[in-house]
């Protein structure tokens, strides 16, 4: 078993258990993330992945289990594990009345960045392509422009650890690849951790790591060569579709 | 948390209060409307009404016009905290809530810097209308746009404090107007705003009295009458500085995910 408290897990979570009232939205999740590696976490809908994004950004407390980003517990010391969290949450969080460089400003105030904003906006308008739009409002760009923009300020603190919530939601297919792509760079480049939720497996296939997250446990995880191997399915979408029958067989017996 | 980065939150969430602020012309110009209608339409009808008498901090007899512009300046300070409030929703609603949320710096600290940069506008807008008071030729000594400056911030700080508060129990935008009017006016009518509460007792509205001497909106208008002629009034300090730690550090509770209230929202945050 890892060591919980090390400075370069980037995050590690044992035991976690949330509930809504009676519903048991995670129950007891066991995970640890690597740097440089793009893990994906697969579940329907419903699974409890959005709920888990929230507990790691601190929005919700768990009611049971420990969350550590890169050794600083959640609980103890959210300011320190939350500068090392890059976010881009399931719903858009840009202020559409602002530029796009008033959002990535106010970003970097929020983290206390001082004077090297401005070189950190350039680098990263720079690279998701979106310097021509610097001064356009967020209101007049695409959906997926607006993503990129999400993602750029979600790196702008060159955070250890990554967290997108079903990104990809309401892309097109080219930009949907182009997002995919662009993070699955950034991770071997950086050797940055990515945790990345989604409930389409063909996102899923080029991750690294898979876990697969049904009714608020997590089933199996592993490489995904390996997840097919080992439940004798053809491709990932099987094994997943396997995965995920058993248990609806389970709650219903 | 460092003051250098301390400092930048506040400036972030300032600069964006203060640029939307900008791009709502409407906002600035109904903030100044409403109390100025009062002032002419209340002033003008209210002249034989009221009978003038000497009460402190006034040291001759004052025309009713003179009276209520305390009480209108607590008026856009009430208003603007309410509209924080509802930019506090608004925020919710759109996401950008999570994102002040998850920044590396404690809860009550980032809903201070919102409390902070409301205020900035409430006393903005307060002295706007104190310099439209003066256009209509409202009788105001000069030394009072100096001295009424510290009770603008404590009243502007208060009653944005009671708008935080209230962000926390109005989960959703449309639910909002109903609100506000539960809130603002009875807190308005209820008060020393646009009668002195001599004059309220006198009339036999006992109960009116009563709410009205407990009500802190009157502290806070009468914190800006004597401030205006210079005058401390230390009950009113003790009031508005006491109901602001209240219903600040109740908001912040509120806002806190381990016991808040918020936390059991659909998509908190
Ligand atoms: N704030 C909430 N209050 C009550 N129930 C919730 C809340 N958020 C999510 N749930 C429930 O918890 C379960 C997991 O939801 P969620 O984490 O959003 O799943 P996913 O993101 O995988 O689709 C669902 O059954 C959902 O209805
Ligand atoms: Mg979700």
């Amino acid at each position: 078993m890892t060591d919980l408290a090390a400075p370069d897990t980037p995050l590690a979570i044992r035991g976690v258990i949330k509930r809504y009232g009676k519903l048991t939205a995670l129950n007891g999740i066991d995970l640890t993330l690597e740097a440089g590696r793009f893990t994906a976490l697969l579940g329907p809908n419903g699974a409890g992945k959005s709920t888990l994004f929230q507990l790691l950004s601190g929005l919700f407390v768990p009611d049971a289990g420990e969350i550590r980003v890169c050794g600083c517990a959640l609980n103890e010391a959210p300011s320190r594990a939350l500068a090392q969290l890059g976010i881009v949450f399931q719903q858009p969080t840009l202020d559409l009345d602002l530029t796009v460089e008033a959002n990535l400003r106010f970003h970097a105030r929020l983290h206390g960045m001082g004077r090297r904003t401005t070189t950190r906006i350039d680098a990263e308008l720079d690279r998701v392509g979106l310097q021509a739009q610097r001064n356009t409002p967020c209101r007049a760009l695409s959906g997926g422009n607006r993503r990129r923009v999400e993602l750029a300020r979600a790196l702008l603190h060159e955070p250890s650890l990554l967290l997108m919530d079903e990104p990809t939601v309401g892309l097109d297919p080219a930009s949907r690849e182009l997002l995919v792509s662009y993070v699955h760079e950034l991770c071997s480049d950086r050797d940055l951790a990515v945790l990345w939720a989604t409930h389409l497996v063909d996102e899923a296939e080029r991750a690294h790591h898979v876990v697969v997250l049904d009714q608020g446990e997590i089933l199996t995880e592993g490489r995904p060569d390996s997840l097919v191997a080992s439940s004798n399915a053809a491709s990932l979408e099987g094994a997943f579709l396997n995965l995920t029958a058993t248990t609806k067989e389970q709650t219903k017996a | 948390m460092t003051l250098s980065h301390a400092l930048q939150a506040l400036t972030a969430v300032t600069n964006r209060e203060v640029v939307k602020f900008v791009h709502q012309t409407g906002r600035l110009i109904s903030a100044l409307v409403r109390p100025t209608l009062w002032l002419l339409v209340f002033a003008a009808g209210f002249q034989n009404v009221f009978g003038v008498s000497i009460i402190p901090p006034y040291e001759t007899y004052i025309r009713y016009e003179v009276y209520i512009v305390p009480g209108l300046i607590g008026m856009v300070l009430l208003f603007n905290g309410m509209q924080s409030s509802l930019a506090m929703v608004y925020d919710r609603e759109m996401g950008i809530m999570r994102l002040l949320l998850t920044a590396p710096l404690p809860r009550w600290y980032l809903l201070l810097c919102k409390l902070l940069a409301g205020t900035l506008l409430s006393v903005l807008q307060a002295y706007a209308f104190l310099g439209v008071a003066v256009l209509f030729r409202v009788d105001i000594p000069w030394s009072g746009w100096f001295t009424v400056f510290p009770a603008l911030i404590l009243g502007g700080m208060m009653l944005g404090a009671a708008g935080l508060l209230l962000s926390v129990y109005v989960k959703q935008l449309e639910n909002f107007a109903g609100t506000m009017n539960f809130v603002i006016f009875p807190m308005f009518f209820l008060s020393s705003a646009l009668y002195p509460l001599w004059k309220l007792q006198e009339s036999g509205a006992e109960i009116v009295y009563q709410v009205a001497r407990f009500n802190p909106f009157t502290h806070v208008v009468e914190l800006v009458r004597f401030a205006l002629y210079g005058q401390f009034n230390g009950m009113s300090c003790a009031v508005v500085v006491g109901t602001l730690i209240l219903f600040f550090a109740l908001a912040a509770w509120g806002y806190d995910p381990q016991r808040g209230l918020v936390r059991q929202i659909k998509q908190a945050g």
